[in-house]
């Protein structure tokens, strides 16, 4: 019942909001629009569709294994999710490695349930029909961490290394456009279009941009994760495929993360 | 060595090899970042492996972006892009403002997701206010309203404005602005198209 009316809901304001934004004075600005949107919605949020299902996943025994997610150990413990996205990435003992929350569940699903990574990878992007369970993990895993402030450990040096990485990624100048994440994310109150954008190298810019990533997106009407926004960030920028759980998209999640330090988390949230 | 000042020389080794850890973590040297990004990505489409190699200009404007850029570097910078700049082989710095308003609000092209057959757009809007009539423009460059009808169109001001859209690297070191001419990105007709958008007396630009 919720399902449908959610998704009525979305269908029928993603058609609303096109509408004041065609017809859009020079003074109103898409934040405005996004506003209204989410008011609307009220507590409603399509990506609510994505937690459920996510729960299902997290709970469900699955895989070769046939067994359940209760065992994973996001950083807090095996099974513990509260409060879990708001820590990450960091250093994992068991695989040597920094993780974000998407590399990690697949760290779960390949040695808790035997999946292969390969086919988890295959559907790392939602499209139409065809779901991405990573999305709907990492929607439910997300949603555990809402009201709780980004706090990462940072004391591993591959953490701090992964920072660093992403620190230099950041204003790194390359492609046909001479594009980096500093061009359009180096000021706050700038817009391109009708987008505002956020300085994501200062605390405030990036608190507001980390902590309500996922996100349900509109305009694709899927939910979308961090690996998804840095991999279209690249394309935009004109950049060849960034992998998923590469150290690129490791490092640059590492650097926006610990500069959103102490921010609230607020995802999923709704975004364009 | 005595016997007796082996510990300390271990310890002075160990305490010399962390410390060296510890500045490596916070700090990145240039190569670091070359191999994280050589096997980060992969090519799509247009978009090669090759764009992860950078040129001199972003280079340097990369190892300057977090603190103002030194007179002698942006003066190399700029050095290096004006020779760059080609004037129009034709000799006409105008082509057509309808032509040029189409490249101004296409944000497609040279993306892994773009069709390479089909043009590239200059996507001025993202950044520019420009014709009163499109309300959707970006503000991190400055508003270009009323390009021509303000400055006029003498020979200067239109190898000012050619060489800024061409290079924005000859007179701005490291502006954000893309280098249209000199990678590409635009054609020598489309340059001319823009620039009649911008100061034909008859473009939305001008009303």
């Amino acid at each position: 019942m919720i399902n449908n009316r959610a998704l009525w809901k979305a269908w029928l304001l993603a058609v609303g909001v096109m509408v004041p934004w065609n017809t859009v004075n020079a003074e109103s600005s898409s934040e405005d629009a996004i506003a209204e949107y989410r008011a609307m919605f009220g507590d409603d949020n399509p990506a609510e569709l994505w937690l459920i299902r996510g729960k299902d996943l997290w709970q469900q025994r699955r895989g070769p294994k046939n067994a359940d997610l209760s065992g994973c150990d996001l950083g807090r413990g095996p099974g513990v999710i509260e409060g879990a996205y708001a820590e990450l990435p960091r250093w994992f003992a068991d695989t040597g490695r920094v993780q974000d929350l998407e590399t990690r569940l697949i760290t779960c699903m390949t040695m808790l349930q035997g999946m292969a990574e390969a086919d988890i990878l295959a559907v790392r992007f939602g499209d139409g029909d065809n779901k991405s369970d990573l999305e709907a993990l990492v929607a439910y895993v997300a949603d555990a961490s809402k009201g709780h402030a980004v706090s990462l450990p940072m004391t591993h040096s591959q953490e701090k290394a992964a920072y660093a990485l992403g620190a230099a990624l950041f204003y790194h100048r390359a492609g046909p456009h001479d594009y980096s994440c500093n061009t359009c994310h180096g000021e706050n109150k700038k817009r391109i279009r009708l987008q505002a954008m956020s300085k994501l190298d200062d605390a405030k810019g990036a608190r507001d941009a980390y902590t309500h990533w996922p996100a349900y997106r509109v305009s694709q009407g899927e939910l979308r994760t961090m690996e998804w926004r840095l991999q279209d960030c690249y394309r935009q920028q004109r950049m060849p495929q960034l992998k998923f759980g590469s150290e690129v998209a490791i490092a640059l999640t590492m650097f926006l993360a610990k500069n959103a330090e102490g921010g609230v988390m607020a995802a999923p949230s709704i975004k364009r | 060595m005595r016997l007796d000042s082996y510990p300390l020389a271990v310890m002075i080794v160990i305490l010399w090899s962390q410390a060296g850890a510890f500045a490596r973590a916070n700090e990145m040297s240039a190569s670091d970042v070359t191999t994280a990004l050589r096997s980060s990505f992969v090519a799509k489409g247009q978009a090669t492996m090759e764009r992860l190699q950078q040129d001199e200009t972003q280079t340097l404007c990369t190892a300057h972006a977090r603190h103002p850029l030194p007179p002698e570097v942006a003066e190399h910078v700029s050095a290096l892009n004006r020779v760059t700049i080609k004037p129009p082989a034709n000799g006409q710095y105008l082509g057509d403002f309808k032509r040029g308003e189409i490249v101004a609000l296409s944000g497609t092209g040279l993306q892994s997701s773009d069709d390479p057959a089909k043009p590239a757009g200059g996507n001025c809007y993202a950044c520019h206010e420009l014709a009163a009539t499109e309300l959707a423009y970006g503000t991190i460059g400055p508003s270009l309203r009323r390009y021509g009808k303000l400055r006029g169109s003498s020979k200067v001001t239109l190898e000012f404005a050619w060489g800024k859209i061409y290079n924005s690297n000859a007179q701005t070191a490291c502006s954000r602005m893309p280098r249209f001419g000199h990678h590409g990105i635009l054609s020598e007709q489309q340059l001319q198209d823009v620039m009649a958008f911008l100061f034909d007396p008859a473009s939305p630009v001008n009303q």
